[in-house]
């Protein structure tokens, strides 16, 4: 596939995307980020405001392998394969292949053998969906693999920072807190660089991984220090089940120099956004009245992730059946 | 008894110091001086080809007893040979685990029925290496224990690495430890660095192995004891080691091939083939330890042969084991590595896979010198071939080199002065 056809409902004009998979926004270009936008754009108006079904995964099944706990993303993934018509398998299990007796690729390919042509993953491990990628031949949509990438939520945090801003040209991310156990951080970074934005990673220096300053993002550890220029600030957070060790010395401390309040909204732009990927730890990376307060764009991130699913479930099963894969 | 004759190869002899070209002459199961008197048995052709000692790997892991699913000392010595290795010293890394003279005595027996190659077995330094009490070296040692190791897990606590080296110095033993501080690479997958970073993979920062290489210098020092550190793999490792000769410490090192031909930028691909402890380096490391070698700092390149069955490897990267099956790419890939890049020329190679692990283990192959144990290959130094692990004589074929083009392969192998393996006869 290289261009779009007119009659193809729902597809806007401009640049495209025509990835197998979904693993990581690391592997794609500016272009294709914003292919996928647009989509997820174009489904925004189409279905979500007007709370109509569309039906372009009519008899598609889409998997959803969720071996880590998970309530948000997997309500959302599933609730856009439905809004495409799209018939749907729920999978959860936690705990890795050891414990379970079965490897992860062999339940993979069982729910592949039911029909499942777009299989989502969340995995407590780096890299396991791009194993799985390799084992079997429905698309594999990444919807977090351990510390390493969470395209789609990047991709609803681009979505709403456009929506609100229209560009990055210009535009200062400030991702604050534990950037070293982060794949929303991560896959931040890749996204918000490849269409143009500043970005600047602040947390403690133990929660900062070595040499992040090559992947051209800037290192603070004081939020006081950068909240002046910052125009998006995502509050990551603190991933208490994946820190080995102390990291740092207490919830009270952390909170001291990172969790956003009112005092440092005070301090910060007058149009300052604050994001968050939840679930949030209120009183830790933020306080009750920044969360709901007028600068949070919190809730708008988990409609537009229903969006952005819809977009990115849509444009793997239009690749399939034009590539002849389907 | 064979009487044979191998003519016109380019004999390669480190331990002799040998580089000519010649003819090797094997009787009775030994190196003879020749021309040989009457009728011979066999005459082999090696003209152009390379005729130097059989290799010695200093740290496989056999899986026997305990997981021989995965691989045998019989599966084990049939890959030594087909990758051109005579001598295998194995890692007490077994169920239960060789810590006792009868386990010794089990793998010397099973290798004898096995019949392929020379075993050497190493004992443990500890009860089921758990790092607390020393084991019964001096029983081991009678069993035939020719060094002491813990495999891959380092012994953590100081007080017991500085006995087993002073405990292990009235055998006249070496202890092989793999330095590592334990709880610096706790859920650790791989090099810690930039694709750390990108990976979200957990690191294993170069300084956890560099931290024990020092104090396991400084204990051998300190006790006079002899250490081997197991394939180490970063720049200030070597640079500890050299200074540390340079005083006169009895501390010997080894490298394997695949630190130096891969590097932790493979991990982007996820192939859990890739995974090995010490981790892949990056490039600094690399180009760090090639200048040990070509040094004399490091006087072994091991394969570190390490099996695992493909179901394990195909679990997710963080709980898959660690290593790579390595017997059969040893030489190959020591050829890339190290002639191709013109770092060493072939007497240098082989010294370091000859006449070093022998000397590391003090035992009396890989030496063509007259009435040494006929131990010989012949090996092709320009042939050409292409990887392909599913034909590896390993129960396992875990390894990250499918498909690579190579150069330099074993022709034929010679134990006892027994021809045990041809490449042209190879099924």
């Amino acid at each position: 596939m290289s261009t779009t056809s007119d009659d193809q409902p729902g597809a806007p004009d401009g640049p495209v995307w025509t990835g197998e998979n979904l693993l990581g926004l690391e592997d794609l270009s500016a272009e294709e980020i914003t292919a996928i936008l647009d989509q997820a754009a174009e489904f925004k108006s189409s279905s979500l405001q007007s709370n109509q079904k569309l039906d372009l995964l009519d008899g598609v099944v889409v998997a959803n392998l969720f071996f880590e706990p998970s309530t948000r993303t997997r309500t959302s993934f599933s609730l856009a394969a439905k809004r495409l018509s799209a018939d749907t398998i729920d999978f959860t299990s936690s705990g890795s292949s050891l414990s379970k007796g079965e490897t992860f690729i062999d339940t993979a390919r069982n729910i592949e053998a039911m029909g499942a042509s777009l299989v989502v993953v969340r995995h407590r491990s780096p890299g396991a969906p791009h194993q799985l990628a390799r084992r079997i031949d429905a698309a594999v949509l990444n919807a977090g693999d351990g510390t390493h990438e969470h395209p789609t939520q990047a991709l609803l945090d681009l979505f709403t920072i456009r929506e609100k801003r229209g560009s990055f040209e210009g535009l200062t991310v400030t991702l604050v807190g534990d950037i070293l156990h982060s794949r929303v951080a991560r896959s931040n970074i890749w996204g918000l660089k490849k269409l143009g934005a500043r970005v600047i990673v602040c947390g403690p220096s133990t929660l900062i991984p070595p040499r992040i300053e090559e992947l051209g993002v800037e290192v603070a550890h004081r939020l006081d220090d950068v909240l002046g220029e910052t125009d998006c600030v995502n509050l990551l957070r603190i991933q208490f089940e994946r820190q080995r060790g102390a990291f740092f010395p207490s919830i009270r401390e952390y909170t001291h120099f990172y969790g956003m309040n009112s005092e440092r909204l005070k301090a910060a732009r007058p149009d300052v956004m604050i994001l968050a990927p939840g679930p949030i730890n209120r009183g830790v990376e933020l306080t009750q009245e920044v969360a709901d307060g007028p600068h949070s764009v919190i809730l708008d991130q988990v409609t537009n992730g229903l969006a952005v699913r819809m977009a990115c479930l849509y444009l793997l099963h239009r690749c399939q059946v034009e590539g002849g894969r389907a | 008894m064979s009487r044979c004759v191998i003519r016109g190869g380019r004999v390669i002899d480190p331990a002799s110091d040998r580089d000519a070209v010649g003819d090797v002459w094997l009787d009775d199961g030994v190196i003879a001086s020749g021309p040989l008197e009457g009728d011979l048995d066999d005459e082999w052709d090696a003209s152009g080809k390379i005729v130097c000692p059989g290799l010695i790997e200093t740290q496989a892991t056999f899986q026997e007893p305990g997981w021989d699913g995965d691989e045998t000392i019989a599966s084990g010595t049939a890959a030594a040979v087909a990758g051109g290795v005579t001598s295998v010293a194995c890692l007490p890394e077994t169920q239960p685990v060789v810590d006792n003279r009868a386990a010794v005595e089990f793998i010397r027996q099973q290798a004898e029925r096995a019949g392929a190659c020379h075993v050497f077995p190493l004992g443990a330094v500890t009860k089921n290496r758990q790092g607390d009490e020393l084991a019964e070296i001096g029983q081991l040692v009678e069993g035939g224990a020719v060094a002491l190791s813990d495999g891959k897990r380092p012994v953590a606590n100081a007080e017991v690495m500085r006995r087993g080296l002073e405990y292990a110095r009235m055998f006249g033993r070496r202890i092989f430890h793999h330095p590592q501080v334990p709880e610096l690479v706790d859920g650790g997958v791989m090099h810690e660095g930039l694709y750390s970073t990108l990976l979200g993979l957990g690191g294993m920062p170069a300084e956890a192995e560099e931290i024990l290489v020092a104090r396991d210098v400084a204990l051998a020092e300190m006790t006079g004891g002899s250490l081997h550190l197991m394939t180490i793999s970063t720049a200030a490792s070597v640079d500890i080691v050299r200074r540390a000769q340079g005083r006169g410490v009895d501390v010997t090192a080894s490298v394997t091939p695949h630190h130096l031909v891969l590097t932790d930028a493979e991990l982007q691909t996820f192939d859990a083939n890739c995974k090995v402890d010490p981790p892949l380096r990056s490039r600094e490391h690399i180009e760090a330890l090639v200048e040990g070698l070509v040094d004399g700092t490091i006087e072994v390149i091991c394969s570190d042969h390490r099996p695992v069955p493909a179901e394990e490897k195909d679990l997710e990267l963080d709980v898959a084991p660690f290593g790579i099956v390595g017997l059969e790419t040893l030489l190959p890939l020591c050829v890339r590595a190290l002639i191709d890049s013109e770092r060493l020329d072939w007497p240098a190679l082989i010294a370091l896979l000859t006449s070093g692990p022998a000397r590391v283990l003090g035992v009396e192959t890989g030496s063509l010198a007259v009435g040494r144990v006929a131990d010989v290959i012949v090996i092709d130094p320009d042939l050409e071939w292409t990887i392909d692990p599913s034909k590896f004589r390993s129960r396992c074929s875990n390894s990250p080199f499918g498909g690579w083009q190579v150069r330099g392969r074993v022709e034929s192998v010679f134990v006892e002065g027994q021809r045990v393996y041809s490449l042209e006869d190879r099924v």
